[in-house]
């Protein structure tokens, strides 16, 4: 991109600031692209998982085993009618479900997804990222409240609830990171681990985060502000068509650029496992092997998201769901102490 | 805009359209918060008039519609009602048709228990478990199709026997065996998992008083550590052997507990049927015929243990071709209506755990 940049700069007919609205829209156009390949991507993995943890096909109607299902799905709620409430605030029922979106398609934007590619390459990258991560509970909330529906507002009450049990940890965990790399650079983190990964030097860490991230995603034992048997969908019972999608979207999407950070974080991001790169010992001699590399720097951070959403789904179909009591219970009784030890012992061990 | 933050109290219509009240129970609920201070269930959104009608049917045609009561346990109500007109016309069953009838109603009490939970797992917001149950039952059910060519009403019993004996033994034994070692499987996963025991533990306790005072039967009763199973006082039970199953705190987690063993002692006492069963050589012919029913005025009460407690048929004949008054007592709405005592006080997300545990089917609630 930065490449793209100066060679649009260079230009002596184009203007400056054009030259960087056409950068940042193929950038944006780029990003907003693989999310949503991505998305539709997961929902299917997702639902062919779940069917295969509980001994069914899963979708296999649409397309060649049904691969096209979630694609059709999309399309379908495309199409469908934005129900409007008589009673509801409408300014804030309609740009909750976008605003929440906006600031998932930020957090795709602070991953490096290789060693070139890597939009916002900010020195407090770390930092942005739960700033931005902080916003979809904002306007779940939002929407929640502004649905005027007894569900909904409970719901959105939950959702609360439950920022309150995670903030703190997954912050602690985030600095326990933080104080063995010496820096809030994810580009550095990545490249700090290319002789070691974080996690084999912090599990206790990992452990923490993991379990925090959950909590952050809503996900299974945590997705109790839209516990579908209590509340019906919580904060999102009103929504429908696109509105709908863009919180689905949205969710996804965050649930996989979580993954990409717990890897970015503890398992050494793009870099490959083995030390060298496929594409390097076996087309090294090719002019675009350079090229290859980033692309399967790509991969590999793909690959080992995979494995770790693989996990999330896996603990969706094996637990039932906790009270928010119960959840603030172990946020506050045990993940924060724990997250909070963990953090001396780095500290001891690294001063 | 009218906005429910500033408010004190809210009420919440919990259903009749709702994801887990199991059909179309209507819970009004005030709360404060989450904290639920006043439960009042509603029913009567499933009412069919099953009993108003047994009176402009005679009793042939009144007896396919019995197994409608509680569509997941029909062959207690078949059962009931042609007790009741057993009594009444004094016809003695045989002793074939007996053990069939019994080996038939454990079946149907465990297919009853495996789907209860299976949608208990899902209201706590666990799915797998539900796919795995239903896995199990479906064997049961495809196995009740093949005998009585249907999957849920089954319209199998009648006055003096069952409709005919070719009951495919084989099968059940190969379905008794599979759920055995699938029970086990289901309490791998269900019983010691940290995050059920802290949803069910404690949750929802009925006390012995309580619960005799609610009119609770059936594994509800039993888990709240009172002994009072009605198999022990129905003839058809006499010749076989089984554990009553109890547990004394009373909470969601020894309801669950005493069901799931509840599915062991049914595969015992089925076994025992099959020993019998397969030891006799000639089916009795006796067992399917159809007598003649003379009807002479009276009143009878007849009751069968039921999965979701004692069903009762109270049965009236002045002597004409069709019953004078029929009246059911289900276990069901015994449970629906302690929900008012149970639910004050709660969590609004220990709700359907209560609920749940109690195992509440809504059309034997309206009938």
């Amino acid at each position: 991109m930065n490449y793209l940049l100066c060679t649009l700069m260079e230009i002596p007919w184009l203007p400056k600031i054009l030259a960087v609205i056409i950068t940042s829209g193929i950038a944006f156009c780029i990003i907003i692209s693989l999310l949503v390949l991505t998305v539709i991507a997961l929902v299917l993995i997702e639902r062919k998982l779940l069917g295969f943890f509980t001994q069914r096909k899963g979708p296999n109607r649409v397309g060649l085993w049904g691969v096209l299902q979630t694609t059709a799905d999309a399309i379908k709620l495309l199409c469908k009618e934005n129900i409007e409430l008589k009673h509801a605030d409408k300014i804030l029922f309609t740009l909750a479900p976008i605003m929440a979106f906006a600031s998932v398609i930020v957090l795709w934007c602070l991953i490096p997804y290789n060693s070139e590619f890597h939009l916002i390459n900010s020195s407090v990258g770390i930092l942005l990222y739960f700033f931005f991560a902080s916003f979809p509970m904002i306007f779940h909330f939002l929407a929640g409240y502004s649905s005027n529906n007894k569900y909904s507002i409970l719901g959105a009450y939950r959702g609360l609830a439950l920022t309150a049990s995670y903030s703190v940890s997954i912050i602690f965990s985030v600095l326990s990171i933080i104080l063995i790399t010496g820096t809030m650079d994810l580009d550095k983190i990545v490249l700090y681990q290319s002789h070691k990964w974080i996690i084999f030097s912090n599990v206790l860490g990992f452990i923490v985060f993991f379990i925090t991230s959950l909590a952050k995603l809503n996900r299974c034992p945590f997705d109790l502000s839209e516990a579908e048997s209590e509340i019906i969908c919580g904060y999102h019972t009103e929504y429908s068509g696109m509105r709908f999608a863009m919180f689905f979207l949205g969710e996804y999407a965050e649930l996989f650029v979580m993954s990409m950070l717990i890897v970015v974080l503890f398992f050494g991001g793009y870099l490959s496992p083995f030390g060298g790169y496929i594409s390097n010992t076996f087309m090294g001699n090719c002019p675009i092997s350079s090229y290859l590399i980033y692309f399967e720097q790509t991969i590999w951070l793909f690959i080992k998201t995979l494995i770790v959403i693989f996990s999330i789904i896996w603990i969706r179909a094996t637990l039932p769901r906790l009270t928010q009591f119960s959840t603030l219970n172990l946020f506050w009784k045990y993940i924060i102490p724990v997250s909070m030890i963990n953090l001396i012992i780095i500290f001891l061990v690294r001063f | 805009m009218k906005g429910y933050l500033g408010m004190d109290k809210m009420c919440l219509n919990l259903g009749p359209q709702h994801p887990s009240t199991h059909g179309v129970l209507r819970l009004i609920l005030e709360l404060d918060g989450e904290k639920v201070l006043s439960a009042e269930p509603d029913v009567g959104y499933l009412h069919r008039g099953l009993e108003k009608m047994a009176e402009s049917k005679n009793y042939i045609q009144y007896l396919p519609m019995v197994d409608r009561v509680d569509y997941l346990s029909g062959f207690f109500y078949s059962y009931a009602f042609c007790n009741a007109v057993e009594i009444l016309n004094h016809i003695q069953v045989p002793e074939y048709a007996n053990y069939i009838r019994v080996m038939l109603l454990e079946l149907n009490r465990i297919a009853s228990h495996l789907l209860w939970l299976g949608t208990y797992l899902l209201d706590l917001g666990a799915i797998s478990p539900m796919f795995y149950t239903f896995r199990e039952r479906e064997d049961i059910v495809t196995y009740f199709e093949k005998v009585t060519g249907q999957r849920l009403m089954y319209n199998y019993f009648t006055f003096g026997g069952v409709r005919h004996t070719d009951i495919y033994l084989n099968e059940v034994k190969n379905i008794v065996e599979k759920i055995y070692f699938k029970v086990d499987e289901y309490e791998s996963l269900i019983t010691d998992n940290p995050i059920f025991i802290s949803r069910t533990k404690d949750i929802g306790v009925i006390s012995k008083k309580k619960a005799l005072d609610w009119g609770l039967t059936g594994p509800n009763l039993r888990a709240s550590g009172i002994l009072q199973d009605y198999r022990m006082n129905t003839p058809m039970y006499d010749d076989i052997e089984y554990d009553i199953v109890m547990s004394s705190e009373g909470d969601c987690y020894s309801r669950y507990i005493v069901r799931i063993y509840e599915i062991r002692e049914s595969v015992s006492i089925i076994n025992q049927c099959l020993e019998y069963l397969t030891t006799i050589e000639l089916p009795n012919i006796e067992c399917s015929r159809v007598p003649i029913l003379n009807n002479p005025v009276g009143e009878i009460y007849s009751f069968v243990e039921a999965p979701r407690g004692l069903t009762m048929c109270y049965l009236n004949s002045v002597g004409e071709d069709t019953p004078y008054r029929v009246k059911w007592r289900t276990g069901s709405f015994y449970s629906t209506q302690i929900l008012k005592e149970v639910l004050k006080g709660v969590n609004l997300s220990d709700v359907m755990a209560i609920y749940g545990s109690l195992d509440v089917v809504l059309p034997e609630v309206d009938r």
